[in-house]
């Protein structure tokens, strides 16, 4: 099946476009980075979650130490946190930047409405005059609502996410 | 000029009934000292023998910056070697590193092997050592092994000096917690399991311990964190079951009160634990199959005081943390005065659900993770109190609370949840292990010095 076709197939059957997906990935690294994360929470499913592995290749979230694995209610404590008037570690709060690959559709269930995105990444956060850089890559699950496209889980893989870290604050 | 070396009235002038001098933190002359006497006259946690099961499997780590390797012997006994080659001092290992050696260690820049008792057994070239010189050599001595090791429950601990106090003797009653982390095992049996966080604190390490029995920080530093948990929670539909994650953040928020009745403990020599009668894990719910599984193994008399139990953390003096209730432990790596390499370590109760290895993993990932926002809350005080101590205003940092001259004679006692007498302990026993050895100056801290007080 040829680019155009598969383009065609997926109009016809009303699922998304490999443009609104790469749209999407794309439009959530940029709240982040604008520091919009009330919006930013809204792009998760109510059974979204959001999950960075500790060692590489990790399948196991339960019975193996992540750095974060957290369902909408640990990232909602996470975002009001930052927003506190008592969270020392943010005054003078972090910054973040991502700088993206163009994502690639890995995979497409139209049926189910689920899609799975990639995207690799070089991730800044800064805090006072220290900077570090992250990189990595981005899996996206992402499935179709009646409220649009919703994240049912965004995994990161750090490439050094076993190594010793200081502080990260922000989401990569 | 040195200030400290050598000096023990100046070491020992650095620690008041109720006040820390900021040299303790801030000096880089006496975190080499602590490097030289403390970390080799006490009895240092190095890791667990379910790192290394089989003859030849190790695990290199360090005892405050001394780099050893952990190894299990042909013999089946756990023993700790110098990292170090004998030849030009390659580590045989890198740092962090763990695999299986097989009989022996091979160094990777001229081949030099070692048995895995730490013995020199070849070179290449050996003729070229056959003469009498090379037996008056140090690198005779091979790889060499630690003072002394001992393994508890499979908790391998060693003291770099050969000679010193003896480990029955160091640890004393404190060993009580162990005891407890390892009878809630239905088998009697830890593993080590689920990975290590490994967090950099640009802080001093004794920053870190001094915080473990530290109970009147919770309700004011992790205000915004668990304080946060608690009030989004609290926007929940009633009905909605309590998650995990907020039954294990909302104690951190208890009152005053709470803290003040939940008690301490000391123990001779720097050891002491927070959750005499009650504490902050006191009150988890209960996990499907565990109880029965206890109540098989022990009898339900024993399992509810096992399980009655509910230590918060017990500090092993000088750079562990363990807390029974949850199975974690957690190793303060000192790298620098203002630098020190926190590693969190998990457990699994082994023959208990796996639930509760979950439940062991969140918490870590919850509050010892360098994600963590209850680590990034203390991470920032300690390092504004890094930076804050080099104020020339002030030389004293004040551990008074609730100081009682009676403390002084009483090595073992119980009292109010919010003293600070856990830290007075532990730098009373400061003094004494980083004092022990320079009296004579047989350890001073000259590098001849060490080599004579090391090997053996």
């Amino acid at each position: 099946m040829s680019a155009d076709a598969g383009h065609a197939s997926a109009v016809l059957l009303a699922g998304r476009t490999d443009r609104e997906l790469i749209d999407f990935v794309l439009c959530e690294a940029r709240l982040l980075d604008e520091g919009r994360l009330e919006a930013w929470l809204d792009l998760y499913a109510e059974d979204g979650g959001y999950w960075m592995p500790l060692a590489p290749g990790q399948t196991d979230a339960r019975l193996h130490a992540s750095l974060m694995h957290e369902d909408k209610l640990l990232l909602k404590i996470r975002v009001e946190r930052l927003r506190g008037p008592r969270t020392f570690s943010q005054q003078p709060p972090s910054r973040c930047h991502h700088l993206l690959q163009v994502p690639t559709v890995e995979s497409r269930d139209e049926e189910a409405g689920v899609y799975l995105t990639r995207c690799a990444f070089h991730y800044i956060e800064t805090r006072r005059d220290e900077q570090q850089l992250l990189a990595g890559w981005a899996t996206h699950t992402l499935v179709d609502t009646p409220a649009g496209l919703r994240i049912r889980l965004k995994r990161v893989d750090l490439v050094n996410c076993d190594a010793a870290f200081g502080n990260l604050q922000l989401f990569v | 000029m040195t200030r400290y070396a050598d000096r023990p009235d100046a070491i020992a002038a650095l620690v008041r009934d109720t006040e820390i001098h900021k040299d303790c933190y801030i000096d880089d002359e006496v975190f080499r000292l602590e490097m030289a006497h403390l970390f080799a006259n006490t009895w240092v946690y190095v890791g667990h023998a379910s790192q290394v099961p089989q003859p030849g499997d190790y695990h290199a780590t360090t005892v405050g910056d001394h780099p050893v390797i952990m190894v299990r012997h042909q013999d089946g006994s756990v023993r700790v070697l110098h990292n170090r080659c004998a030849h030009k001092g390659v580590m045989l290992v890198n740092d962090g590193g763990s695999g299986n050696t097989g009989r022996h260690f091979r160094c990777p820049y001229h081949a030099w092997t070692y048995r895995t008792d730490g013995t020199l057994l070849a070179m290449p070239l050996r003729e070229g050592y056959a003469h009498p010189h090379f037996e008056s050599c140090e690198a005779q001595r091979g790889m060499g092994a630690v003072g002394a090791v001992e393994v508890y429950r499979d908790f391998v601990f060693c003291r770099l000096n050969p000679h010193g106090i003896g480990f029955g003797d160091f640890f004393g009653e404190s060993l009580s917690t162990i005891d407890n982390m390892v009878d809630r095992s239905p088998e009697g049996r830890l593993e080590v399991a689920g990975g290590v966080f490994r967090y950099l604190h640009r802080c001093n390490w004794k920053m870190l311990v001094d915080n473990q029995t530290d109970t009147c920080h919770p309700m004011v530093a992790h205000q915004s964190s668990a304080g946060t948990a608690v009030r989004v929670w609290e926007q929940a539909p009633a009905g909605t079951t309590k998650p995990m994650a907020v039954e294990q953040f909302a104690p951190f928020v208890s009152p005053y009160e709470f803290f003040e009745k939940m008690g301490i403990r000391v123990w001779p020599h720097g050891h002491g634990h927070t959750g005499v009668s009650d504490s902050i894990h006191a009150a988890y719910s209960a996990i499907p199959g565990y109880w029965e599984a206890m109540v098989a193994a022990y009898g339900a008399d024993r399992a509810s005081r096992i399980l009655g139990e509910v230590r918060h953390n017990t500090v092993y003096f000088p750079n562990i943390m363990v807390k029974g209730p949850i199975q974690t432990l957690r190793l303060f790596k000192p790298l620098a005065a203002d630098r020190t390499l926190v590693e969190s370590w998990t457990f699994r109760l082994v023959g208990a659900p796996d639930a509760l290895l979950e439940r062991t993993l969140m918490y870590n990932r919850l509050i010892n993770a360098p994600t963590s926002v209850v680590g990034h809350d203390d991470l920032e005080v300690y390092e504004r109190s890094q930076q804050g101590l080099r104020s020339r205003a002030a030389d004293w940092l004040n551990i008074a609370r609730l100081y009682d001259p009676a403390e002084h004679v009483q090595p073992t006692a119980v009292t109010n949840g919010t003293s600070e007498v856990q830290m007075r302990n532990q730098m009373r026993a400061w003094v004494h292990f980083m004092t022990m050895s320079m009296k004579d100056g047989a350890c001073a801290p000259s590098p001849a010095g060490q080599t004579r007080g090391m090997a053996a």
